[in-house]
């Protein structure tokens, strides 16, 4: 049997909440700085269908619904019945004190399925959840303050 | 292009890489003229760092020409005078890698800075948050690639390359990359006021410009302490300072009987320990471990604090990265003592400083004693390592 996997993950951004709602909403956007969703397409005002990336080069998909929604607050999702891993998840924006920027929050929860597939994507995404999605959190929050993630992949280095 | 790599413990070599690449918009390309090996480098030369890897370029004090910007670098730096940078452009680049728009860069702490270091969470999980990437200075911040190479990527070029007018040599500038900016940050730490004494442990380059500039800022004294004779010699030569070799005294009473039995107004420990802490698994063990291997090194801070005037300043530019055993908190609380400490705030002092250079007020290059081409970096480092024929700064020419 498989457990729920539930995290959350908290960060101040420098930049209006405005902002970083309307990036966020589209999300087309959200592979930028998600590493394991390897597409995201959106299909009308609520529908949406992802793909990730899952153990052994394979991927899995799902359509979400955007299932609240209030502006420059908070977005919600959730996988619709027939998802390969049921998910859900929300964002919240929240002016931080004295104009400091926007505390961010996600919270993030997947039911893996049981049997083979379900306990290695349950390992993919059990083995640090709560560091995975607070990294994704950290490259959005590096995008919307500087417009580039930072990164040294490609950079040259001696062999090895 | 050639660089300098670490490939393990006591071991560079200078092998042939590819050429660095533009890789985010922000980035620069700078073809490097100079050069240096840092006292820092000798912790990563050591092996006292376990996330260097093999094929780690080093370097984190250089400057160069321009050769290539990225789509998205930004124009008109207001630190830079509002001038856009171009190709051709002679800069000296920061070893701190500051974004320019996080919470901490608009409040100047560009050491601090949230978004530079890619590996962030590393540091996180033993310090609770990360402070800026720096080149060539291990993965733990950020794992770029170093400047002891032919060519370096710069990202956040716009924030992060300082232009520099002409007439001034690069051995006049280089060392605003780190080590001055680094002596006066800590000076600056000391708080110090009119007719202070101040006290200096640690006459390396760092300790050096830190004498010259606890005298830019008021000091009256400066008392500095080492063992090595060529360093105190500069210390007391082209830094004007009262020496105390801790070899020879007991430092804790000479000092006392200096002040007229109050004490150094404020106290610096530029030597540091880094050899302590630096593991992220099992990291107590390697603490103690280290701590056999450097059983003198925490004794400077002791030793500092403990002489400090009460209500005196601690200022410790000297680099630690993890725990220290027997630290003298009762003598810290019961003499109402502050410490400030930090990696520099390269951006905050980079332009300042210049003008100094450029009013005549110093020549950095007062510290350097080795000239040597790239190619000879690993005998450099062992040169620098063993302080052989003298060594207090080695240049190194690509």
């Amino acid at each position: 049997m498989n457990q729920p996997i539930k995290v959350e993950k908290t960060m101040t951004i420098n930049k209006p909440a405005a902002e970083l709602y309307r990036f966020w909403h589209n999300f087309e956007n959200l592979p930028h700085f998600m590493k394991h969703l390897k597409s995201v397409k959106v299909q009308d005002a609520k529908r949406s269908h992802w793909v990730a990336s899952a153990p052994l080069d394979g991927s899995i998909e799902w359509d979400a619904d955007i299932t609240e929604d209030r502006e420059n607050e908070l977005i919600a999702w959730k996988s619709v019945a027939g998802a390969d891993v049921d998910n859900a998840g929300f964002i919240q924006f929240k002016p931080a004190p004295n104009n400091n920027g926007t505390e961010v929050k996600v919270v993030t929860e997947y039911n893996p399925p049981a049997g083979v597939i379900g306990a290695a994507i349950a390992k993919l995404f059990g083995e640090a959840p709560e560091q995975q999605i607070g990294d994704d959190l950290r490259r959005f929050k590096m995008l919307m303050e500087t417009g580039e993630v930072a990164t040294t992949e490609g950079q040259s280095r001696g062999s090895k | 292009m050639k660089a300098v790599c670490w490939e393990g413990a006591n071991k560079v070599e200078v092998k042939t890489v590819p050429d660095p690449k533009i890789i985010n918009p922000r980035d620069a390309i700078i073809k490097i003229t100079s050069t240096a090996i840092c006292g820092s480098d000798l912790h990563l030369y050591d092996g006292f760092n376990p996330t260097m890897k093999p094929g780690d370029i080093l370097g984190h004090e250089f400057m160069g020409e321009i050769v290539e910007l990225g789509s998205g670098v930004k124009d008109g730096n207001p630190r830079n005078n509002g001038e856009p940078l171009a190709v051709g452009d002679r800069v000296v680049v920061p070893f701190t890698i500051a974004c320019g728009s996080c919470f901490f860069c608009n409040r100047t702490l560009w050491s601090l800075c949230d978004n530079s270091n890619p590996n962030a969470w590393m540091v996180e999980k033993v310090m609770g948050h990360s402070p800026a990437g720096l080149f060539g200075y291990s993965h733990l911040t950020g794992g770029y690639a170093g400047g002891q190479a032919e060519y370096a990527r710069v990202p956040f070029a716009d924030t992060g390359l300082f232009k520099i007018p002409d007439g001034l040599t690069d051995e006049q500038v280089l060392f605003l990359t780190d080590i001055f900016p680094t002596g006066y940050m800590a000076a600056e730490n000391c708080d110090i006021q009119p007719g202070d004494t101040v006290a200096i442990w640690g006459c390396g380059p760092v300790g050096q410009f830190a004498i010259r500039s606890a005298y830019m800022l008021g000091a009256d004294r400066v008392i500095a302490i080492d063992r090595v004779p060529e360093r105190l010699q500069m210390a007391k030569e082209q830094g004007k300072a009262e020496i105390l070799n801790y070899e020879e005294v007991d430092v804790g009473e000479a000092l006392k009987e200096m002040t007229g039995g109050r004490g150094p107004d404020s106290v610096m420990d530029a030597v540091g320990m880094e050899a302590h802490g630096m593991g992220l698994e099992g990291m107590y063990d390697k603490v103690m471990q280290a701590a056999r291997l450097e059983t003198d090194r925490p004794n400077v801070l002791r030793q500092a604090i403990v002489a400090c005037r009460k209500g005196g300043t601690v200022s410790v530019p000297g680099v630690y990265t993890g725990f220290i055993d027997k630290m003298p908190m009762g003598a810290f609380m019961n003499k109402g003592l502050t410490m400030k400490t930090g990696q520099t705030h390269l951006h905050r002092y980079l332009r300042p400083l210049l003008e100094r250079v450029q009013n005549g007020d110093i020549d950095p290059s007062f510290v350097i004693t080795h000239r040597l081409p790239l190619d000879a970096a690993p005998e450099a480092y062992e040169i620098f390592k063993h302080k052989k024929d003298n060594c207090i700064k080695v240049v190194l020419k690509p």
